[in-house]
C-alpha cells in the first residue's frame, strides 16, 4: 500500500488538481473528448489556438503518418476569437473545466488585439500565446524562430491583459538557441513556458512525386518528437529553473509523462496520443501516479526536473 | 454536434472469422452490446499494428452490417481493402485476434418515415455499408434498386445474402469484367426518372459522389453520400479530414467528415472546393 500522490501543480499563480492537460489543436474546444471522460477530471483544457478572424485553414490533405509519428497541416481553423469567447469558454466553464485559452496572431498587434478581448473573459485559468504554430505562409512570421519578435509579442500580451492572468508562451524546438529564446520571454513577462510545439517536417509522396500536404510542410508530432522534447525541457529548466514548463511532444504514457517531468516539466500536455486513444490523458495521469508512489515521491513537485540532481557521491 | 458520438465505445474485440472476398476481406468481429446503437453508415476507427506498432492512428472503416443472434451475440461486418499499411495488419489477422475499436462513430444514413423509392449506388468496397441500409429500408417498406461499380470485376462487393435484400441490382465494371461496361453514372439521370427515385444513398470514391451530385442536381432527388477523407483521429479533434460545405446563407465552412459526416447531403458539399480552400465570405 503505497502513500497517494500530491498531483496538483501550478503554472504561474494559476492551481491544477492534476498536471494532465489538453495540448492546444488537439482537442478542439472539448466538446469531442467530453463524450469520452468527464473533463473535469483532468487539469485543463487548452483549447485550439484561436485567433480574431474565422479561419478556414491550409488545404486538404492536412495529415501524414510518419513512423511513430504523424505530420499535420491544419493552418489554425477556427471560429475566432468573438465566437469562441461566446459558445466555447461559457459550455466549458459549465462542465466545471479548467482552460487555458490559446491565442495565435499574424501580428504583434494581432496577439495584443486578442489578448483586450480576453481580458473581459472570466473564468479561464491561463493565457497559452502560441507564437511557434509551423503552419503558417511565412516561415518568417513564426516568432518563435526570432528572439525579438517573441519577446515583443509577449510584451504587449502582458501590457494589454494586465492583472494576473498567467501567460504561458509556446515555443518551437525549431531554433539554434532554445535557452535564450526563453529567457526573452520570461524578461518579456512569461509566467510559464509550453515546451515543445511540432517540429517542421515534410513527405513527398513517391506516386505524384510532390509533396503529400496541401500546405506542403507540416507539423511533425507523436511519439518519434519525445527525446526533442525531453531535451528542450532538459535544456530550458537548467537555464531557468524557476520557470514552470508545461511539457509536451509525443507522451502516450505515465513513463513518457514521467520523463518529461523528470526533465524539468510541471504539467503535461497529451496531445496526438488523443487521437489514437480518447482516453489517453486520464490513463496517462494514472499511470503517472502510480510511477510517482513507487518511486517514492509524496508530490508531484518533488520529481518536477529531478533529473538534474547533482551525482550522488557513493 | 452535442449528440454525435455519445454511444461511442472504446472496447477489445475479437476477430470471429476472417475471409476473402474477392480483393477484399469479410471481418467479423464479436462486440457484443456496440451494435445496438450502431446505424447503417457509421464507422468503427481500430488500433492496428499491435503494441508498439509505429503505427500511432486508428484506421477508420465503414460498417458493413451488424447483427444481433443468440449463437455470437452482437457482431459487426467490415469489408476491408489491404491498400496500406494499416488495412494490410487488419486484414493478416486470424479468427481470435483481440482488437480495439471505438464505435460506433460520426453520422448515419437518414431513414424516412414513410416508404420510399431508394436508390442505393456503391463504388467499389464502398458498397458494403449499403447492404445493411437495405435490410433497414426493406424493412421500412421502400423499394431499394442498387447500382454497383468498379474498375474491374474483381473489386465488385455483392455478397448473396445481400442480394436478398434489394429488389434490383445492376452491377457496372469500367473494363466489362463483370455486368455492364461503364460506370455507376452512365444511364443514371434515366434510372432515376424511370423508377420515380426519391433519395440516393451512395458510397464510394470522392469522384463518383461528386458525379452523382451533378447529375442529380438537375432532380429533386435527395442524395445522401457517405464520403471518404484521410483523417488521423475519426472523433473531431484533429480536424484534418475537412470538407468544404455550403451553409444556407451562402458562406462555406470546413466541416470535419468524421463528426458531420461520413454521411452528408450530397447537395451542399462544395466539391469544386474539395482540396482548396474557400474564401472567406
Amino acid at each position: 500500500m503505497t502513500m497517494p500522490v500530491d498531483m496538483s501543480t501550478t503554472l504561474g499563480n494559476a492551481w491544477f488538481p492534476n498536471p494532465l492537460f489538453t495540448a492546444s489543436g488537439c482537442a478542439s474546444s472539448g466538446r469531442e473528448l467530453a463524450q469520452f471522460f468527464p473533463l473535469k477530471e483532468i487539469g485543463a483544457v487548452v483549447t485550439k489556438s484561436v485567433m480574431s478572424k474565422p479561419r478556414h485553414g491550409r488545404p486538404t490533405p492536412r495529415m501524414a503518418e510518419t513512423p511513430s509519428g504523424m505530420l499535420n497541416s491544419i493552418g489554425l481553423q477556427g471560429p475566432g476569437i468573438d465566437a469562441f469567447l461566446a459558445h466555447d469558454v461559457p459550455w466549458l466553464l459549465e462542465q466545471k473545466s479548467r482552460v487555458i485559452v490559446s491565442i495565435a496572431g499574424e501580428t504583434i498587434e494581432e496577439y495584443a488585439t486578442l489578448a483586450r478581448k480576453l481580458r473581459s473573459a472570466s473564468g479561464i485559468s491561463a493565457v497559452e500565446v502560441n507564437i511557434s504554430c509551423p503552419n503558417v505562409e511565412n516561415r518568417g512570421l513564426v516568432f518563435a524562430c526570432d528572439p525579438d519578435a517573441s519577446r515583443r509579442v509577449i510584451d504587449g500580451v502582458r501590457k494589454t491583459i494586465g492583472g494576473d492572468l498567467p501567460i504561458i508562451a509556446k515555443l518551437s524546438p525549431d531554433v539554434t538557441d532554445l535557452p535564450a529564446i526563453a529567457k526573452g520571454v520570461v524578461d518579456a513577462g512569461a509566467d510559464a513556458l509550453a515546451l515543445i510545439n511540432t517540429v517542421l517536417g515534410m513527405v513527398i509522396n513517391v506516386d505524384t512525386m510532390r509533396p503529400h500536404l496541401g500546405g506542403k510542410t507540416g507539423g511533425l508530432s507523436g511519439p518519434a518528437i519525445k527525446p526533442i522534447a525531453v531535451r528542450a525541457i532538459y535544456q530550458v529548466h537548467a537555464a531557468l529553473p524557476k520557470v514552470p514548463i508545461l511539457g509536451m511532444g509525443g507522451v502516450a504514457s505515465g513513463k513518457d509523462a514521467l520523463e518529461l517531468i523528470l526533465a524539468g516539466a510541471s504539467g503535461i500536455s497529451v496531445g496526438t496520443a488523443s487521437f489514437g486513444n480518447p482516453h489517453a490523458i486520464i490513463e496517462v495521469r494514472d499511470q503517472l501516479q502510480q510511477l510517482l508512489a513507487a518511486r517514492g515521491f509524496t508530490t508531484l513537485s518533488q520529481a518536477v526536473g529531478y533529473a538534474h540532481r547533482s551525482e550522488e557521491v557513493m | 454536434m452535442a449528440t454525435i458520438n455519445k454511444n461511442a465505445v472504446r472496447q477489445i474485440v475479437t476477430v470471429l472469422s476472417n475471409k476473402r472476398v474477392g480483393a477484399y476481406h469479410q471481418i467479423l468481429l464479436s462486440v457484443g452490446d456496440i451494435v445496438k446503437s450502431c446505424r447503417p453508415g457509421n464507422f468503427v476507427a481500430i488500433s492496428v499494428g499491435g503494441a508498439g506498432s509505429r503505427m500511432i492512428l486508428r484506421r477508420a472503416f465503414a460498417i458493413s452490417r451488424t447483427s444481433d443472434n443468440s449463437q455470437y451475440g452482437g457482431t459487426m461486418e467490415l469489408i476491408v481493402a489491404p491498400h496500406g499499411s494499416g488495412s494490410s495488419w487488419l486484414c493478416a489477422q486470424p479468427e481470435g485476434t483481440e482488437i480495439d475499436i471505438l464505435a460506433p462513430l460520426g453520422t448515419a444514413f437518414g431513414i424516412p418515415t414513410q416508404p420510399i423509392n431508394a436508390l442505393l449506388i456503391g463504388g467499389g468496397y464502398g458498397s458494403a455499408p449499403l447492404f445493411g441500409l437495405a435490410d433497414v429500408l426493406k424493412s421500412r417498406g421502400c423499394k431499394v434498386d442498387m447500382l454497383l461499380g468498379a474498375s474491374v470485376g474483381s473489386k465488385i462487393y455483392a455478397p448473396m445474402e445481400g442480394k436478398r435484400s434489394v429488389n434490383s441490382l445492376k452491377i457496372y465494371t469500367e473494363d466489362g469484367s463483370m455486368g455492364e461496361t461503364g460506370r455507376v453514372t452512365e444511364s443514371l439521370l434515366d434510372i432515376v426518372k424511370d423508377r420515380n427515385i426519391d433519395v440516393i444513398y451512395s458510397c464510394g470514391p470522392m469522384a463518383m459522389l461528386r458525379a452523382i451530385t451533378e447529375i442529380v442536381s438537375v432532380t429533386e432527388v435527395i442524395h445522401q453520400c457517405a464520403v471518404e477523407e484521410s483523417m488521423a483521429c475519426g472523433i473531431g479533434i484533429c480536424m484534418t479530414c475537412v470538407l468544404p460545405i455550403e451553409k444556407e446563407d451562402g458562406t462555406t465552412y470546413m466541416a470535419r467528415s468524421c463528426i458531420d459526416g461520413p454521411v452528408m447531403d450530397g447537395a451542399v458539399v462544395r466539391w469544386d472546393l474539395v482540396g482548396k480552400v474557400p474564401d472567406l465570405l
